[in-house]
């Protein structure tokens, strides 16, 4: 009888020690942040001294024409980002899946980008933009072209050029990865079968790899959202508020503005529109393991 | 539908030569089976004919064309491959009109093909269905209706069968065997299962170690095998060999080694008689020895029973010749004991020689 309990304990044992990691550094803080966006909370004030101001922060929010902009720059930013990177990202893995000499050492070196850390990213880009003395303008100079203001006039874009150079690759090793563990003899059969190398692309190779595909685009939808480092170095939002992403404006709004109660309910916005991405990938995993299921229990039944 | 004949092939990956020179010549619509052990070259080949692989030496002509340089699209082939490798995001009918719809038929043809090659593969009531909804079995039948409703002159199989059980296997060998006669084309087939090869086959090469051992019709390498390899190879179950030498007593033929003494006549004496070298291997098939009492020794072998594997109306028995091990085939109804000590008449036209050191036959 005391076999079978503890038994029966035992995985929650096992499991004990993350649950209680992820309560006290996931959960109590996010409780906190919940529980400070119903409070005009001053940094001076510990948060019971703040008052409950009920959803006066959320209801500011939504009418807060800054906010909608610097949602709007999220928006824009997350949706360039993720389709530029998933155009070059397949490309490039359809490209470079072939076996040529050095092709491995080719592959290391697409996924360097990745593996600097961001803060870097972002000064090494800074440099390479600035007006006068940065790599971009200099070489127009020395072909004899106008200077571009990259940081001032085309401020998204160049911060969008630089994601796209650190995060291609992300979407390339995985695109790879797919690609490679694809049926070597359906694309055989689809060669006898009369298809060219763009109609095997497009009829065998893009289909097989579309869960994947989904999964990756979603996983860096969840990321550009939340980006803020290569930014914050980059531009600090600006010029204006052209390049001031949420993530940007909530450290901003509780730094600089002070106002802790109001950072709190952009944060829970955007943890919202995480949480529907995420839910939106779990649910296509779901739906995917049911289709399988459903065809193997279909299989089973003739059988 | 066209000849196709391959010429010197060779087959090098990096510095390793699989494939030797292969000579062949398969006649129109003649069901060529390429047999052999794994690794001995067979589906090297198949795949050189397809264009899968890429020709180090040599060249394929089809209809006396050469086709190396051509893409696998452009050869007018049809293949079905081992693991069936059809596309797991297109139902059956979408599978079989793959190629149809790349080549931009007409709707309505490629309506009538899917509708023609399904009811020929008994695949009419699962068109809407994915692969992944299916049987082995099916799944195989959609491999056959999709290189069907191609309609090339030039029909691979590369080991089709060998991904379904014993039961399937043999249903769908059967069917293979209709559909082959009923569709006049050029098949190349390749397996390592030389039941599937003597069932199927106009014609069977045997490939072992890349060279081709032997072709013929099934009858020829069955009573004719030029070597102890194709002589081992074909026959279920295998040929039984046992070492000997040649000794000539008044005017006969004798083969002997350890623990038999056989007498040899007719036309294996006389190319016994012609042979340089003494040294032999005697090669006799299971089935070409017969249980009898009153056999006259010297045309019979003297075989120690050991085991008996019962397998419905025959049996097998596993005998002692000296230290070699021997099969023979018996009705299961012969009063056979275990243990005991017999006679068993040999059929002289069932036995062949090879020669020792070259493994020839004589």
């Amino acid at each position: 009888m005391r076999t079978a309990m503890a038994n029966r304990l035992t995985p929650y044992m096992f499991m004990a020690p993350a649950a209680i990691i992820m309560a006290i550094a996931l959960m109590y803080p996010l409780g906190y942040m919940v529980w400070g966006s119903f409070r005009d909370w001053n940094p001076s004030q510990t948060i019971g001294e703040a008052e409950f101001v009920g959803l006066k922060n959320y209801i500011f929010l939504w009418n807060d024409p800054n906010f909608h902009e610097s949602l709007g720059v999220t928006l824009r930013f997350a949706f360039f980002v993720v389709t530029i990177e998933m155009v070059i990202g397949v490309g490039l893995a359809l490209l470079l899946d072939r076996e040529i000499r050095g092709i491995s050492l080719l592959r290391t070196m697409f996924i360097l980008p990745m593996m600097i850390a961001p803060v870097v990213v972002g000064l090494m880009w800074r440099y390479m933009y600035h007006p006068t003395v940065g790599t971009f303008n200099r070489f127009l100079d020395s072909i004899g072209l106008p200077r571009v203001d990259w940081l001032g006039d085309y401020a998204l874009t160049s911060v969008i050029i630089a994601d796209i150079w650190q995060w291609t690759p992300f979407i390339f090793i995985l695109s790879l990865a797919a690609l490679q563990s694809l049926p070597r003899s359906a694309l055989e059969a689809a060669r006898i079968d009369g298809a060219t190398g763009w109609q095997q692309i497009i009829h065998i190779k893009l289909p097989l790899m579309m869960p994947v595909l989904i999964v990756t685009a979603l996983l860096r939808l969840i990321d550009a959202f939340k980006v803020l480092e290569v930014i914050l170095v980059m531009t600090e939002g600006g010029p204006g508020l052209s390049t001031e992403i949420l993530a940007l404006r909530i450290s901003r709004t509780a730094t600089e503005f002070r106002e802790l109660g109001v950072a709190a309910a952009m944060s829970n916005y955007l943890l919202i529109l995480l949480l529907l991405l995420t839910v939106g990938m779990f649910a296509f995993n779901r739906w995917q393991e049911a289709r399988a299921a459903r065809l193997n229990a279909l299989v089973e039944e003739e059988s | 539908m066209p000849t196709i004949r391959l010429d010197n092939l060779v087959k090098r990956y990096g510095n390793v030569e699989v494939l030797h020179g292969i000579e062949l010549e398969m006649a129109e619509n003649e069901f060529t089976v390429l047999v052999g052990p794994s690794g001995c070259g067979k589906s090297t080949t198949l795949r050189m004919i397809a264009g899968l692989e890429d020709v180090s030496d040599g060249e394929i002509y089809v209809d006396d064309k050469p086709v190396s340089h051509l893409e696998p699209k452009e050869r007018d082939l049809a293949m079905v491959f081992q693991d069936y490798a059809l596309y797991p995001h297109m139902n059956v009918a979408q599978n079989i009109s793959f190629a149809l719809r790349l080549a931009r038929r007409p709707k309505s043809e490629i309506n009538a093909k899917v509708k023609e090659v399904a009811e020929m593969v008994g695949l009419t009531d699962f068109l809407g269905r994915k692969p992944g909804a299916l049987s082995g079995g099916q799944r195989q039948r959609v491999a056959m209706a999709r290189a069907l409703a191609k309609d090339s002159g030039i029909f691979l199989f590369d080991e089709p069968l060998s991904n379904l059980d014993a039961k399937l296997r043999g249903q769908m060998r059967a069917e293979l065997a209709l559909m082959s006669q009923r569709v006049q084309k050029n098949m190349i087939y390749v397996t390592h299962d030389q039941i599937e090869a003597m069932t199927l086959a106009d014609r069977i090469v045997v490939m072992h170690g890349g060279y081709i051992q032997q072709q013929g019709t099934p009858e020829e390498l069955f009573k004719r095998p030029v070597n102890k390899f194709v002589a081992g190879f074909m026959g279920m179950p295998p040929m039984n060999f046992l070492d000997g030498a040649l000794e000539e007593r008044v005017g006969e033929i004798w083969v002997t080694g350890e623990g038999f003494d056989l007498k040899l006549s007719g036309e294996i004496a006389a190319k016994a008689k012609a042979h340089s070298s003494r040294e032999v291997t005697l090669g006799i098939r299971p089935s070409d020895l017969s249980y009898d009492d009153a056999a006259d020794p010297a045309t019979a072998l003297t075989l120690d029973v050991q085991v008996s594997e019962y397998i419905g109306a025959q049996s097998v028995l596993l005998c002692k010749c000296g230290s070699a091990q021997v099969m023979v085939e018996v009705n299961s109804e012969s009063p056979v004991a275990l243990g005991q000590t017999l006679t068993f008449a040999v059929n002289q036209r069932g036995v062949h020689l090879f020669d020792r050191t070259t493994e020839n036959a004589l």
